[in-house]
Parts: C-alpha cells; structure tokens; sequence
C-alpha cells in the first residue's frame, strides 16, 4: 500500500502568532512545529498499513509525508520520519508563497498526481485543520483536485486491500455516518481516535540524515501564475491585532456574585 | 454591487433552520435579487418555507435535486450548487460554517474556480464592487479583511454575525421551476452504508444557539447545574475537549477549534479554564462571562464578566435568581 500524508509547519499556537505587513502569518519562527491534527493524521496512516503487513514477494508499503512550504518546513517532514514515515517529499518553491487553501490543494493535488504515477497511490490523510488559517478547506479541495472520493472527518478508517475499497466512520453536524469507496481515495481524520505515537529516540537520529526529495512547481507541472499570491482567489487587505474586550470586569465571589451576574445578563438582554 | 447572490438554505425536510433568516439578511445587503437554493433531501420548500424566506428577503426559491447519489454528500451537494449556478449565474455565494458548509465551499471553489472565506463576521462590497469578508483569526487575537475573487465568491459566515431582520413588505419567494440534475462521479463513487441521525435534543443545536453554556474540567464531571442554567436562558450546552474526553458529555458538545465552532450572543464558560484551542471555537461570542476559581486562569483575559468564585455555588445560585426574576416578573 502507499499511503500519502499531508503535513504542515505551523507557527506554534500556544507562542506569540502575528502577521506580516503585507498580510501573511510570520512564519519561519523557531516555534514553528508540525501542525499537531496532522500528527493523528499521519499515525492514521501508520495503523493502516500497519494493519496489513505486506504478504511475502509484495513491495513493501510505503508512508509518504508530504508538505508544501518554505525551506522550514522541512522539520515538519523530519518529524513525519521520526514518527514512522518511510519517505519525504517537499514540494518548494518562491511562487508558492501566499498561496491560499485552494491554491495550496493545488499544488498538492499536483504532488499526490505527480507521485501516483510513479508507483499508485491508494490514500491520501489529511489532517481535519491547520491550526494556523484554520479553514479545514484544503482535504475537500484537494479530493476535488484529484477528482477522487472524498472521506473526510474520519474516526475510523479500515481498509480493505484485496477488495480495494475503504470504510470510514464520521460525526457529521447531524448524524453518524458510514462511507465506502473505491480506492484511491482523499481522507481526512479527526483529533478523537488517532493519538499519535510519540517517536523513539532512534527514529529522531533517523530522520536527521534520511534524504528529502525537493521538488519545485516546474517538476510537478503547475504553472507558476496559478498558484501563489497571484493564483489564490483570495486576498488579504488587512489585518490587525484585536482590541481587548473593552470594559472588562472581574468580581470575586462572595455570595453576592450570582446576583450581580443576573443584573449584568438583565442589562445586556438576557434575563 | 453583486446583483444575483445565492443562499444555501439548511434545512431539514421542509423546516427551515433559522441560520437562513440570518444569511438573506446578509444577502440583502449585497444584491437585490436574492435566491434561495433548495436542495432537495425528499422534501420541497413548502407554501410556509417561501413564506419564510421571502420574509427575509428571498426573490426566489430555486428547488434543485440531484439524483443517482446521497443528497448529503459534499459532492452531492456541490453537484447541486453548480446547477444552480449555471441557472442563476451569481458573484457570490453565501452559506453555514459547520464543517460540511466549509467542504462544500472548498469543493465548490475548485471545481467553480470561486474563491473562499470561511467562518467570516462580515461580508460587504467594496468601491470596486468586490467582496470583503471580515473574520477573526488566530484564535480570536487578530482580525482581519479578505477580499474574494475569482469568477465566484463563496463566504461561509458564522451564525449571529448579522441579526435576522424581515423585509419592510414581505411576499412568499417564488418557487422557481425544479432543477433535477444528475450526481457526478466523485458523488456516486461514495457510498453511505450507515446513517444514524443524532436523536433530536429540546435545546436549540449548539452550532447556532444564542446561548451557550460550556462546562470543563471544573465541572467534575456533574453538567446537571449547567443544563438547567442553560434551560432558564434557552440556551445550548457545550463542554470543552476534556469533559468530552472523560465521557462526562457527547464528543458532539466540544466547543473549540477541532469541535464546534459557536458564536453565541452569550457564552458562560463554567470551570473552563480558556486554552488557546477553546478559545479559537468561541471567541466570535459577544459577550463571554467566566466562572473559575482561579483569578490567574486565562479566560479572565477575554471575559467581559468574570467571576473567581466555585461553580458549583455560583452556578446554582445564577439559575435559581434567574427563575426568580422571571418568575417575579409574571406574577
Ligand atoms: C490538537 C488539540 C486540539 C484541541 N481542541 C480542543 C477543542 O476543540 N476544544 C477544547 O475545549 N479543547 C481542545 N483541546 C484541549 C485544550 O488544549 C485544553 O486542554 C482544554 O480546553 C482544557 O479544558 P478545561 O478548560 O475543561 O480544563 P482545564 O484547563 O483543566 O481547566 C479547568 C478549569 O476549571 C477550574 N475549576 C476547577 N474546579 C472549579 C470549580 N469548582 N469552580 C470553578 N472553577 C473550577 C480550574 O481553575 C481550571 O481553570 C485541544 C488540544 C489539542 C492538543
Ligand atoms: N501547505 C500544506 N502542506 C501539506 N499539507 C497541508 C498544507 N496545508 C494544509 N494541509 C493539509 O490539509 C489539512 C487541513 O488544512 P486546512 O484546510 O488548511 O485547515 C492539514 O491538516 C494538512 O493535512
């Protein structure tokens, strides 16, 4: 089986996150980690093919982590290897800067094409967000990309490797759901049933030294212009850090808060 | 200005979720020629629904069924989308936030190359007659303004970020004559095997509640005073991923960036102590009031009304005043 993991380095959620003059996330900061969603995503990845262990003669499987991004985001590969991944792809270019969602399933959507001709890719995980944009867009837009069946929000994956299709389990807003399709497929997981792994020391060591394939936008056939600040169809005029919440008050309970709380809520409307 | 604009309306059979109200307003304001797409789950927009949607503002109501597929897929209803767009060309689009609202959008972008914002606050048009999405970001610290081009704008907008307001002389929208169109491949390369509908709760949804009480750690795991808390204002319960994680509540109730997303007119957090995760689901809230023990807890930073005090006193005693209130003012 080849399975193919989307990763992304995101600027550390819990660290001080701000934005560029002209509108773009700072990146490249020493906080920058891999986005943690993807984590489960890729032990996702791991479970599956570790669900099947390639019968003898068979190739052996393959775990792919791939990512688009600036030369940093390399380290989000390298933890990708440490965890268990067998190979890394980077998919690196200065026209890919400022791409929005869409335009980034783009050029991922090139990537996975570019690999499943190699060798057939049978899955693709994504993870359910970026912690950084926060859109959850780009698994449906890469499965539109691709023109593959989408699974997303998964909590339970199994696959079938001699029927060559795939069930998944999901919580949808209004009902649990069950999903089958014909590999290959576009999944995305959620935070509930995936914990990651955490790497072994050995497998850090690994990862330092194993290779990292770079490919640019000319190797993956992706015309520069559609792609980047200049392909996205999105543009950001401006961004400011929020004001505090003005007029704040904090009162410490001595028997008389909740009546005082009922005053507020009776002033704002609510009571 | 955007003349035609296009509302997905949610719906369930022929009732119409209130969300929509919400959107037509929005719409109203960027073209005059409002339309509703009705996609067709078995149920069409009866005499009551046009009522409705023409009340907030709906010209038409376009009835589209998409046949050969299950009617709630992604790809099924974007399958859907592109027929009405064909049929009622539109500059832009205007839906939910839920997670499916926002796969919609993605795939709709691609295959319509449209462009997409999500969870936004704010749509306008701009000088040049483009639209403008305002939404918050990282986690509710920064805001900031997008303009969407392509050849359509496609802007999930979370709930109560406009108020529902009816048109000055109300008419029932039109039904348009039924689109029926068949599902593409990606939608019939899918199929559902199983579908459990959530058992309908006497709380309005989580998603779209104007109240919303969140229980956390500090609940110890009893949401008993929380849910009649909740009940006296009509309001939603939601819980952060640690109380989802003990079991003490349904995974569904999570409030945060990896569970629902809320924008409630009033958010009380109980025992929550306002991590950075939490905060990125919640933070659209107007007005926000705590409850922790602990002064140093950070929700303190981004509630308008603190209170340091236990739960378990504070709780009770909000509910019981509140009934007392409302039980003073009917007698
Ligand atoms: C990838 C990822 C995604 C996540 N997604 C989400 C998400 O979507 N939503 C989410 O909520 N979390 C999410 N989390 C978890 C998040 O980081 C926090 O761990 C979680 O929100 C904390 O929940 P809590 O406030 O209930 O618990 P705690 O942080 O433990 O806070 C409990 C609070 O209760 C107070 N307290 C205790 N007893 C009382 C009492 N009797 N009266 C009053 N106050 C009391 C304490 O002072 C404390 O402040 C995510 C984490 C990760 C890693
Ligand atoms: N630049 C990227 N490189 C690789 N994977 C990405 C990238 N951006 C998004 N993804 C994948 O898409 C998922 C959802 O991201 P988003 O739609 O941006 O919230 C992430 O969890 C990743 O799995």
């Amino acid at each position: 089986m080849r399975v193919v993991v989307c990763v992304k380095h995101v600027p550390d959620i819990q660290s001080e996150r701000t934005f560029r003059e002209d509108g773009l996330l700072r990146r490249g900061g020493d906080d920058d980690t891999l986005n943690e969603l993807d984590e489960d995503a890729l032990e996702a990845g791991l479970r599956l093919v570790e669900a099947h262990p390639p019968a003898h003669g068979e190739d052996p499987h393959d775990v792919v982590v791939l990512t688009v991004g600036p030369a940093s985001a390399v380290e989000a590969l390298r933890r990708g290897l440490a965890m268990g991944a067998t190979t890394a792809v980077h998919v690196r270019d200065d026209a890919v800067a400022g791409s929005d969602a869409i335009a980034t399933a783009r050029v991922l959507g090139a990537a996975v094409a570019t690999l499943h001709e190699e060798a057939p890719v049978d899955v693709v995980v994504a993870g359910m967000a970026a912690l950084d944009g926060l859109t959850s867009l780009v698994p449906a837009a890469l499965a539109a990309v691709l023109g593959w069946p989408q699974l997303t929000l998964a909590d339970r994956v199994d696959v079938d490797p001699a029927a060559r299709t795939v069930v998944v389990r999901r919580e949808t807003s209004a009902a649990t759901e069950t999903l089958r399709a014909a590999l290959p497929v576009v999944l995305s997981v959620t935070d509930q049933a995936f914990r990651a792994r955490f790497p072994a020391f050995t497998g850090i060591l690994a990862a330092r030294k194993a290779p990292v394939r770079v490919l640019d936008l000319a190797a993956l056939g992706v015309d520069p212009a559609t792609v980047g600040l200049d392909g996205s169809t999105t543009r950001v005029l401006h961004t400011a850090p929020r004001p505090e919440r003005p007029d704040r008050v904090v009162v410490t309970d001595d028997g008389s808060a909740a009546v005082a709380l009922a005053d507020y809520l009776a002033q704002k409307g609510f009571a | 200005m955007t003349d035609t604009v296009l509302v997905l309306v949610d719906h369930e059979g022929a009732r119409v979720h209130p969300t929509a109200t919400e959107l037509l307003t929005l719409a109203r304001s960027l073209g005059d020629d409002v339309r509703a797409v009705w996609l067709d789950d078995g149920a069409a927009p009866d005499a009551a629904a046009r009522e409705l949607l023409g009340r907030f503002g709906a010209v038409s109501v376009l009835p589209v069924r998409v046949t050969g597929a299950d009617p709630h897929l992604t790809a099924t209803v974007v399958d859907g989308l592109l027929a009405a767009l064909e049929a009622a060309p539109a500059r832009l689009l205007l839906l939910g936030s839920t997670f499916e609202d926002r796969e919609v959008a993605a795939r709709l972008a691609v295959l319509a190359h449209g462009g997409v914002v999500t969870g936004a606050t704010s749509v306008v048009a701009d000088a040049d007659g483009r639209v403008v999405a305002g939404k918050e970001v990282l986690a509710g610290s920064w805001s900031s303004r997008c303009a969407v081009t392509g050849d359509v704008a496609v802007v999930t907008v979370k709930p109560h970020s406009t108020q529902a307001l009816p048109v000055e002389a109300p008419v029932a929208a039109a039904a348009a004559d039924p689109l029926v169109v068949e599902a593409g491949p990606a939608a019939r390369a899918v199929e559902v095997t199983g579908r459990e509908p959530r058992p309908a709760s006497d709380r309005p949804s989580l998603a779209d509640a104007e109240v919303v009480v969140v229980g956390g750690r500090g609940t110890n795991g009893d949401f008993a005073p929380l849910e009649e808390l909740a009940d006296v204002l009509g309001g939603a319960v939601g819980a952060t991923r640690v109380a989802t994680d003990e079991g003490w509540i349904g995974h569904e109730a999570q409030v945060g960036q990896t569970g629902v997303t809320i924008s409630p007119r009033l958010y009380i957090g109980a025992g929550v102590s306002g991590a950075v995760h939490h905060r990125g689901g919640m933070d659209a809230a107007v007005t926000v009031v705590a409850v922790n023990e602990d002064p140093d807890a950070p929700i303190f930073e981004f509630a308008d009304y603190g209170i340091v005090g236990d739960l378990t006193e504070v709780v009770p005693a909000l509910t019981q005043e509140l009934r007392r209130r409302r039980g003073a003012a009917t007698s």
